[in-house]
């Protein structure tokens, strides 16, 4: 099996630079990325993918019992490492990938140099222990019935037009067919990994340096979700962003650039020269 | 209407002075929205208020669009929509409930397009929105509907598999000196009842039957047939020793139960014999079995009769052989040869090379390998149900009689 060509890996930046993975989330796919990735490519090597069943992946490679859990996700990111043969990486994990990043940390501490967890929530519904996730499980059906009901709606629209601005490169035609866009029933199921899923345990499994990157008014996840993950991870540096929604990484990119580069910079002169 | 049948009352020109743009934006038929990039309502037309309840007041500048949706559609316009929205500058029919000040819920659809400035810098986002009540209720009937057969295949898939399964013993019956092993495969993905089946049985004389055969069709109906086919094996072969009377026995109740159905089968009964086991065969237009000798050589084993069930009385002939220790003896149904590829059959050659390739194996080995190949050499897809029975004299049969 080729992993790289399973997970539609894209490798581009700095070859002699360290690595820096970039996984996207629930929803979309690499292109999630777009406006942030390219400001590290002089220093880093940049590592783009698409999680199985997202965008560009092989979804004939989508397996539901592995991929029934965050594990299974976590197992692609460490396959892809072990593809690319990297180690030390710096692991960008947007919303639910924050979880599939600490999961991956957790199982192969060696291949992880430090992350960057940006809109983390270990767990998206409450808890009878006075924990808030936010959601309750009857929310996270009206998630799956409205994956249904837009499945209905766009099946039969055609792919739209990019109402590109001649100044800016033009959105591939590529990203249009996939983007946001994949089989409803794995959807589904990411969705029921994602959400009803439970890794506030797996945070004391961590010894990478993180960054917790925390959103203003993140509906998914609150500021209160983001203060239980920077306690629970030991050594953890917290940064409240200006960018509101759950999205920063689209809605501004050149703030959440600068907070991860000012991390990385103070982080990389604490570590033992090589 | 034309302008001559409205200007004597002066109606087409009252209509063009009223709706004039502010007009048509307020109470047009759907609601409208204007909001700064993160959501946040700049803007909202009267329709909109009147739908939801709210007071202009409790939304410009208070409430994101996003926070008025129910919260699992939150997710999914946090997850889906916002990114598309940014990326490709507009969505359209987006399917989410609003939930109005009352608590209800309102099923919109909703387009959104993103203005931007000449750098791209996203300014404010304009969405129309249109009630989606009736529309949403249809396509839940659809999606449950949709549901509902998918549940009704699998559960006809696992009725068909259920249903084969008592056309083949779940189990073989130890039959002393001989190695049986017996091996199916449904065609395609299972969900159709096959015809195929096959048996091992005592006959009650210190003997055994082995039967094998294929009843024409698929299907509920041929199910029928193939289970009376399997039954009726049976009691003839405790009826009389000799093959050909049972498969003429079968004949008879086919071709008055069931006149529409015909079958082709195999029976043989095997008895201890001095020099291994001595086998008496007989077949109703089926292909003879297929025997290896311990040297290596082939030979077919007995004489075709006549197909069952057709209206004229078969011909079918009983014929004998020895099977000595380390022969082995092939039954299969027509699934085996005449699996296709390209136009090209899997044919005898092929299945006398894989039982020379298997000849090793124990007889469930050379079974699975007979399958294995025939799926192989479609690609994984079978195309007809494959039945394959192996029998395998042991090396030291006592000898009995």
């Amino acid at each position: 099996m080729d992993v790289l060509r399973r997970n539609n890996v894209k490798v581009v930046g700095n070859p002699a630079g360290r690595s820096m993975l970039f996984a996207h989330g629930f929803g979309c796919d690499q292109h999630m990325w777009r406006f942030v990735a390219p400001a590290f490519e002089d220093r880093y090597q940049t590592v783009l993918f698409d999680y199985v069943g997202a965008g560009g992946s092989e979804s004939a490679a989508y397996d539901p019992a592995r991929y029934g859990t965050l594990d299974g996700y976590a197992r692609d990111v460490l396959d892809i490492c072990q593809a690319l043969d990297v180690d030390d990486v710096v692991m960008v994990g947007h919303s639910v990938s924050a979880m599939i990043a600490v999961l991956a940390a957790a199982e192969a501490p060696d291949r992880f140099g430090a992350l960057v967890l940006i809109g983390p929530s270990p767990r998206y519904t409450d808890d009878d222990d006075g924990y808030v996730g936010g959601f309750t499980s009857e929310d996270i059906e009206g998630l799956l019935a409205s994956l249904d009901s837009n499945y209905l709606g766009w099946s039969a629209t055609t792919a739209p037009v990019i109402m590109g601005n001649p100044d800016r490169p033009a959105l591939g035609a590529e990203l249009t067919s996939s983007f946001c866009r994949a089989d409803p029933e794995i959807q589904k199921r990411f969705a029921r990994a994602t959400f009803l899923s439970d890794n506030r345990k797996d945070l004391a499994r961590v010894t990478a340096p993180a960054l917790v990157l925390q959103c203003s008014d993140d509906v998914l996840a609150p500021d209160s979700v983001g203060a239980y993950v920077h306690e629970h991870l030991a050594g953890s540096r917290f940064v409240k962003l200006q960018a509101t929604g759950h999205c920063p990484n689209l809605s501004a990119p050149q703030e959440t650039i600068d907070a991860i580069a000012a991390f990385l910079d103070s982080e990389s002169g604490t570590r033992p020269c090589p | 209407m034309s302008v001559e049948e409205a200007s004597p009352d002066g109606g087409f020109y009252t209509a063009l002075l009223e709706d004039d743009a502010e007009e048509l934006y307020d109470n047009a038929p759907c609601g409208y929205l204007s909001a700064l990039p993160d959501g946040t309502v700049a803007k909202a037309n009267a329709t909109f208020l009147g739908w939801t309840g709210y007071d202009r007041d409790d939304l410009v500048g208070r409430r994101r669009f996003q926070d008025l949706l129910a919260p699992g559609h939150r997710i999914y316009y946090e997850t889906h929509v916002a990114p598309l929205l940014r990326m490709q500058g507009h969505v359209r029919e987006i399917a989410v409930d609003v939930v109005c000040r009352s608590g209800a819920r309102l099923p919109v659809l909703v387009n959104s397009v993103l203005k931007q400035d000449d750098a791209g810098a996203p300014m404010m986002v304009r969405t129309a929105i249109f009630d989606a009540t009736e529309r949403r209720a249809y396509e839940l009937e659809l999606l449950s509907a949709r549901r509902r057969a998918e549940e009704s295949e699998t559960r006809a898939t696992a009725l068909a598999r259920t249903l084969q399964s008592t056309f083949v013993p779940p189990e073989i019956l130890t039959v002393p000196g001989l190695d049986v092993g017996g091996a199916y495969r449904p065609a395609g993905d299972g969900s159709e009842v096959g015809g195929d089946f096959y048996d091992v049985f005592e006959t009650g004389r210190g003997a055994w039957g082995v039967v094998l055969g294929d009843v024409c069709g698929k299907g509920a109906a041929a199910a029928i047939v193939t289970a009376l086919a399997r039954y009726t094996m049976r009691a003839e072969a405790l009826r009389t020793p000799y093959p050909s009377a049972v498969l003429a026995g079968l004949h008879e109740v086919l071709v008055r139960y069931h006149p529409d159905r015909f079958c082709t089968a195999l029976f043989a009964v095997l008895e201890p014999a001095a020099e291994g086991i001595r086998i008496t065969g007989a077949s109703g237009g089926h292909h003879l079995p297929i025997c290896l000798r311990a040297d290596g050589t082939f030979e077919a084993i007995g004489e075709t009769g006549m197909i069952l069930g057709m209206l004229d009385t078969p011909v079918l002939t009983d014929a004998t052989a020895i099977l000595r220790p380390g022969d082995v003896v092939v039954l299969y149904t027509d699934g085996v040869t005449e699996a296709r590829r390209k136009g090209e059959f899997f044919d005898d050659e092929r299945l006398c090379a894989v039982i020379a390739g298997a000849a090793g194996a124990g007889a469930q080995g050379i079974a699975d390998s007979i399958v294995a190949a025939v799926l192989d050499f479609q690609a994984g897809n079978a195309r007809d149900d494959v039945a394959v029975v192996v029998l395998k004299v042991q090396p030291n049969v006592d000898p009995i009689a």
